[in-house]
C-alpha cells in the first residue's frame, strides 16, 4: 500500500507532470468493499496517487441502494439516495470500483429522486449522478492512461461482469487497462458476457437457477487455465469465487483495482 | 356498453397521462430509402441462392428456354399457368402439361395434383434475397403459388430493388388496390426443431428464380 | 375423426390452468432436474443468439431502425384508440367483419360462434400468441370444435399432450428424438400416421408433418390465425412465418377469423419496411423469413370469402394504463429477449407459468393478468437484471428497468396485504437495511458486528461454509470469504484521520441489526 498523502512535499512538486496532478478524487468505496472487501478501495487509492491525484474519503457515504431498488423497496432506497447527494455534494470526480453500484447511482438515483416530487433531491441526485464514474472510467476518459504502472505476472482472465457491460457500459476500457499491466498473460473467458448469475437477491430469491448459472460461469472460468479471475465487481467475484472455493479450485477472484495497484515493488 | 365502447373508453382512460404533445410522436426515420449493397442484381442472385433456392440469369431473348431448363431441373411434369402469363414464355418447354388457372374451377385438390407453377413477380430484395408476388396478371391466385410443390418464378432486372424500404415503397399502388401480397424468401423452410433449419414444409420445396435482364 | 377413444377431437395437454402454475423459483427448480430439457435449452439457445448476432450485425443501420420501431410503436400506442377506430374502418370497407372482445372469455365466444354459423366442425390454425393466450383450442374444444395447430413446433406441442415453453419456437424444450418418438406415437390417432420407419432426421420430421396436416389443409372450410401487424390505413393483416402452413391456413379456407390484439396495429404499411427487417432479424436470425402474407379483407377470387377480425383487449389497456409498464405493449414477439436470457437458457418457457415466458413474459403477464396470483408475483423476480434482453430488443423495451417497476409493483401489493396476512419477514428486513444507510454512523454501528465476526472466525477459517437463514440460499453451493477484521472506513480513519468533508456530530448510532442481505 502506498504512504498516506500528507501536506504537499517535495516529491509532490516533482509530480507535477502526472495525468491526475491537481484532481481531486472523491472514492465512492460502496458498501460491499467497505465491509468485506477494503483491500480493493485501498487499492483504488494507490492507484489514484500513483497517478497524482488526491483522494478524499468522504465519510457520510453509505451505500449506493442498489439492494434495495432491484427488490422493489423504493422507499427504503431513499436513505440511500438521499446520504449518497449529501456525501458528493462537493465533488467533481466521484469514483467507484464497482460497475454495478456506479451504475445504480446513474441509473436509478435521479428515478428515485423523482418520485418523492422533491425538486432539491433531484438536482442534487442528477448532479452526483453525472459526476459518478467506474474506475475504469476515470483512469481511460479522464486521465487519460491506460499504463496505469502496474505490474502483475500471472495469467488472469476478465469476466465483463452484466452491468459494467449494460448498465455503466464500461466497454473495453477494463482490457486496455490490462493489457498495459507488464507481465500479465490475459486469456480469454468463454461466454464471458453472460451473467454469473449473482442478480443481488435474486441469488436469495432463485437460489437454484442463479447456483447454476454461477457453476457454468465457474466451469468456464476454470477451462482458461487461469490463476486468477478478474472483475470490476466484487459482488460477481464473491459468487464466482464462492463456487470456485466450494470446489477447492486453485483459481482465485480478484478486482481490477488490485491488478492495477500491483507493482514490481510492492510483489518484492 | 357494447366491447367496441368500452375498449375504445378504456384506451382512452388508459391514456389519460398522455398530452397531445406526448402523443405527436416524432419517427427518426426516412421513409423509401435504398440501401448499400453494392451490385443490386448480383448481391440478389446470392442472397437468394443462401436459401438454397436455384438461380439463373438470361436475356430476354433466353427466357422460354430458360423456363424450360427450369421445369426440367425441378422435375415438373405437370404445371398450372396464370392468368396474364405471356404463352410465349412456355413456348420452349415441350415436355410439360400446362394446366390454366382459368381453364375450368381449379379447386385446392386439383391443385394438390399438379407439381409446379410459373409465374412473373411483383418486385425483387436485393438485401434480403426476397421476391413479392401481388397476384397481379401472370402471379396467379395465391394458391396456384402455393399448393403445387415447385416454383419456377421469373423477375426483371428493373424490378430488383436494393432493400426492404424500396420493395415497400414500389408495393404502395397494389396494396392501395387490394391486392394481397406474397414475400418469398426461398424455399419452404422451418427451425422448430432444434432451431436449425431445414428446408422444405408446406409451400413449394423447390424455388427456381429466372432473372431476367 | 373417429380415431378418438375418448370424448376427446384433439389431443388433450396437460391438467389445470397456468394461472394456478407454482411461483417461479418452485416451478425453476422442478425444470432444472430436467437434464435433456437443459441440454436441449443451452444447444438452441446458443445456436440462435449467434446466428442473430451475425446477421444485426450486418446492418450498419440496426440501431436507428431500433429507434424507429420504438418511434412508430409509441406512436401507435399514445393514440391507440384513433388507430383503432381507423383499422376497424378500413378493415370493413376492405369487406372484413371487426369484432371486438374485452377479455379472453369473449374472444372465445366469438371465435366459436363464427365457426358454428360455417357448419365446420374443425379449424386449421396458424401459430398465433393471442389464440394461444385466450386457450382458445380448449374452448374450441368445449364446442365440439378440433383445432388444427399447423406450425411445426405448435404440432410437435399438441401431439406432445404439452404446452408450448417459446414464443417462436414453442417445442424448443423437445430435440429430434423426442419429437419423432412423439410423431409416432401420436399422429396416426388424429389423421395420416407418421411413416412406420421414421427416423429423428428434421428432415424427415418436417416431411411426415407435410404428410400428416395435408389433409387437413385441403379440406378445410375454416381457419384461425393471429396477425403480427394489422396495418390501420390499408386495412390488411400481416402473417410472417416460415413454413407455409401459414400461407395454407390464409388461403385455402372459405371462411377466415384472426384474432388481434389491440397493440399490433402500425399506422401506415409504409411502416412495415422498419419492421420487416427487425423482426425477422430478432426472431429466427434470418435477412428474411420464408414467407410474409399480407391480405387486405376479402379478395374476390382469391382466398377466403368470409373473412373477420377480432380486436383483443384482455389486459392490454391494464397495461397501456401504466406509464412506464405500456412500454411492454411494443413487443412484436419476436423471442430475442428468450434467446438471450441466462435465466431461460436454464429453466425453459414452463417455469413462467404463462403463454409468454422469459424477460417479455416477466413483465407482460403481470401487467396484463395482474399481479393476483402467486405466479405473476414471482415473475418480474425471474432476472438476475444482468441486461442482455434489453440490448437486444429490436424495439428497446427497456426490460430490466420494468422488471425493477414490477417489483416495486408487488412489493406495494405484498405490503397492502398485511391487513390480512401474517407480515413478512422481507420488508421489515429491507426498512432496517434502508435505514441503517441512511446515515453512515449507523452502518458503521452495522459494519462492527460484521468486523467482529471477522475477528473471530478468522481465527479458525478463512472461509465460512453453511450459514443460517436467508444467506443458507447462498451458501448451500458456495463458500463465503470470512469478514475482513476491519473496514476500509476504520482503515482510512486510522491512517489518513477524518476526510476533509462535513464534519460528522457525534452522537450515538442507534442500537440496530445490520441486515446485509446483499
Amino acid at each position: 500500500m502506498s504512504t498516506p498523502a500528507g501536506p504537499p512535499t517535495a516529491a509532490d512538486a516533482a509530480s507535477t507532470s502526472l495525468p491526475g496532478t491537481g484532481i481531486t478524487v472523491a472514492l465512492f468505496a460502496t458498501c460491499v468493499n467497505d465491509t468485506l472487501f477494503p483491500g480493493t478501495p485501498k487499492a483504488v487509492v494507490t492507484v489514484l496517487e500513483r497517478l497524482g491525484c488526491r483522494v478524499v474519503f468522504p465519510r457520510e457515504q453509505t451505500c449506493c441502494g442498489q439492494m434495495f431498488t432491484n427488490t422493489g423497496y423504493f422507499d427504503e432506497a431513499l436513505p440511500s439516495v438521499r446520504a449518497y447527494a449529501k456525501a458528493f455534494a462537493d465533488y467533481d470526480y466521484i469514483v467507484g470500483p464497482s460497475g454495478s453500484c456506479v451504475g445504480a447511482v446513474r441509473d436509478q438515483h435521479p428515478m428515485l429522486a423523482r418520485r418523492t416530487g422533491d425538486p432539491g433531491l433531484v438536482v442534487a441526485s442528477e448532479r452526483v449522478a453525472a459526476r459518478t464514474l467506474d474506475l475504469s472510467e476515470f483512469l481511460v476518459d479522464v486521465l487519460g492512461v491506460t499504463d496505469v504502472g502496474a505490474s502483475f505476472p500471472h495469467r488472469v482472465t476478465y469476466h465483463p461482469t452484466c452491468h459494467s457491460l449494460r448498465v455503466t457500459r464500461v466497454g473495453d476500457r477494463p482490457f486496455r487497462l490490462l493489457r498495459a499491466v507488464r507481465g500479465l498473460d490475459l486469456v480469454d473467458l468463454p461466454e464471458a458476457e453472460q451473467c454469473c448469475g449473482f442478480g443481488g437477491t435474486f441469488s436469495l430469491k432463485n437460489a437454484d437457477v442463479s447456483v447454476a448459472m454461477a457453476n457454468d460461469k465457474a466451469d468456464n472460468v476454470v477451462s482458461t487455465g487461469a490463476e486468477y479471475v478478474v472483475a470490476g465487481d466484487n459482488s460477481c467475484l464473491l459468487n464466482i469465487g464462492g463456487v470456485l472455493a466450494r470446489r477447492r479450485s486453485s483459481v482465485t477472484p480478484i478486482h481490477l483495482a488490485e491488478i492495477l495497484a500491483s507493482t514490481e515493488e510492492a510483489a518484492s | 356498453m357494447n366491447a367496441r365502447d368500452e375498449i375504445l373508453a378504456r384506451t382512452r382512460a388508459a391514456l389519460a397521462d398522455v398530452t397531445p404533445s406526448d402523443a405527436d410522436v416524432q419517427v427518426p426515420w426516412t421513409y423509401g430509402q435504398p440501401v448499400e449493397v453494392g451490385d443490386v442484381l448480383a448481391t440478389f442472385v446470392e442472397r437468394v441462392e443462401d436459401y438454397r433456392a436455384t438461380v439463373v440469369r438470361c436475356a430476354a431473348s433466353e427466357l422460354p428456354a430458360a423456363i424450360a431448363a427450369g421445369l426440367k431441373f425441378t422435375g415438373t411434369d405437370k404445371a398450372v399457368v396464370p392468368t396474364g402469363l405471356d404463352p410465349e414464355w412456355l413456348s420452349a418447354a415441350t415436355g410439360v402439361r400446362f394446366v390454366s388457372e382459368d381453364a375450368g374451377q381449379l379447386g385446392n385438390d386439383d391443385l394438390n395434383r399438379l407439381d409446379g407453377v410459373v409465374t412473373a413477380a411483383a418486385v425483387g430484395i436485393a438485401e434480403t434475397g426476397t421476391i413479392v408476388l401481388d397476384h397481379g396478371p401472370g402471379q396467379g391466385r395465391r394458391a396456384l403459388t402455393l399448393v403445387p410443390d415447385r416454383h419456377v418464378c421469373v423477375i426483371t432486372a428493373e424490378q430488383v430493388v436494393s432493400g426492404v424500404p424500396e420493395a415497400v415503397a414500389r408495393l404502395r399502388p397494389s396494396i392501395a388496390a387490394r391486392r394481397p401480397l406474397t414475400w418469398i424468401s426461398g424455399p419452404s423452410a422451418t427451425s422448430d426443431i432444434e432451431l436449425s433449419r431445414v428446408e422444405g414444409v408446406h409451400g413449394p420445396r423447390q424455388l427456381y428464380v429466372i432473372v431476367v435482364g | 375423426m373417429s380415431e378418438q377413444t375418448h370424448q376427446r377431437l384433439t389431443p388433450a395437454p396437460p391438467s389445470g390452468q397456468l394461472i394456478d402454475s407454482p411461483r417461479f423459483p418452485v416451478a425453476a427448480k422442478h425444470e432444472l432436474g430436467n437434464a435433456q430439457q437443459r441440454a436441449n435449452l443451452r444447444h438452441a439457445t446458443h445456436t440462435i443468439r449467434d446466428k442473430r448476432a451475425r446477421v444485426v450485425g450486418e446492418l450498419d443501420n440496426w440501431e436507428q431502425l431500433r429507434l424507429a420501431g420504438e418511434a412508430i410503436k409509441n406512436k401507435v400506442l399514445r393514440n391507440l384508440p384513433d388507430h383503432l377506430v381507423r383499422l376497424e374502418a378500413s378493415l370493413t370497407a376492405n369487406g372484413a367483419t371487426v369484432h371486438w372482445a374485452r377479455d379472453a372469455a369473449e374472444a372465445n365466444r366469438i371465435v366459436v360462434g363464427l365457426v358454428q354459423a360455417t357448419g365446420s366442425h374443425e379449424v386449421v390454425k396458424v401459430k398465433s400468441m393471442a389464440t394461444q393466450e385466450i386457450e382458445l383450442n380448449e374452448a374450441l374444444e368445449d364446442a365440439g370444435i378440433a383445432a388444427w395447430e399447423t406450425d411445426l413446433a405448435e404440432l410437435i406441442v399438441q401431439l406432445g399432450h404439452d404446452r408450448p415453453s417459446h414464443i417462436l419456437v414453442p417445442a424448443i424444450h423437445r430435440n429430434r428424438t423426442e419429437v419423432r418418438d412423439i410423431f409416432r406415437e401420436e399422429m396416426g390417432r388424429y389423421g395420416t400416421p407418421a411413416p412406420p420407419d421414421l427416423d429423428d432426421n428434421p428432415a424427415n420430421l418436417a416431411n411426415a408433418a407435410r404428410g400428416h396436416l395435408r389433409d387437413k389443409f385441403m379440406r378445410a372450410k375454416v381457419a384461425v390465425s393471429g396477425a403480427n401487424f394489422a396495418i390501420a390505413d390499408t386495412g390488411s393483416l400481416v402473417v410472417v412465418e416460415s413454413e407455409g402452413n401459414g400461407r395454407m391456413c390464409l388461403t385455402l379456407p372459405d371462411t377466415l377469423i384472426s384474432v388481434v390484439g389491440v397493440e399490433k396495429v402500425l399506422p401506415s404499411f409504409d411502416d412495415l419496411e422498419v419492421f420487416l427487417q427487425l423482426l425477422p432479424r430478432s426472431s429466427t436470425a434470418e435477412r428474411m423469413n420464408p414467407y410474409t402474407s399480407i391480405w387486405s379483407g376479402r379478395r374476390e377470387g382469391d382466398g377466403p370469402q368470409d373473412v373477420h377480425v377480432v380486436l383483443l383487449d384482455n389486459g392490454r389497456t391494464r397495461a397501456l394504463a401504466d406509464r412506464e409498464g405500456r412500454q411492454a405493449l411494443r413487443c412484436i414477439r419476436c423471442s430475442a429477449c428468450l434467446n438471450i436470457c441466462p435465466v431461460f437458457e436454464k429453466v425453459g418457457g414452463h417455469a413462467y407459468g404463462s403463454v409468454y415466458p422469459g424477460p417479455i413474459g416477466a413483465i407482460l403477464n403481470p401487467q396484463i393478468r395482474g399481479t393476483a396470483s402467486e405466479v405473476d408475483r414471482s415473475l418480474p423476480f425471474a432476472s438476475t437484471l444482468c441486461g442482455a434482453c434489453g440490448d437486444v430488443c429490436p424495439v428497446r423495451i427497456p426490460i430490466p428497468e420494468l422488471l425493477v417497476h414490477l417489483r416495486h409493483e408487488v412489493v406495494e401489493a405484498k405490503k397492502a396485504d398485511h391487513g390480512v396476512h401474517l407480515p413478512h419477514a422481507e420488508p421489515l428486513m429491507m426498512r432496517s437495511g434502508g435505514w441503517v444507510m441512511g446515515d453512515h454512523r449507523r452502518l458503521e454501528a452495522a459494519q462492527r458486528a460484521s468486523t467482529l465476526g471477522g475477528g473471530l472466525l478468522g481465527r479458525f477459517t478463512d472461509h465460512l461454509g453453511p450459514l443460517p437463514w436467508p444467506l443458507s440460499a447462498w451458501t448451500s453451493a458456495r463458500d463465503v470469504p470470512t469478514p475482513p477484521t476491519e473496514t476500509f472506513r476504520e482503515w482510512w480513519r486510522r491512517v489518513r484521520g477524518d476526510d476533509p468533508g462535513p464534519a460528522a456530530s457525534g452522537d450515538t448510532p442507534a442500537g440496530h441489526t445490520p441486515e446485509e442481505t446483499r
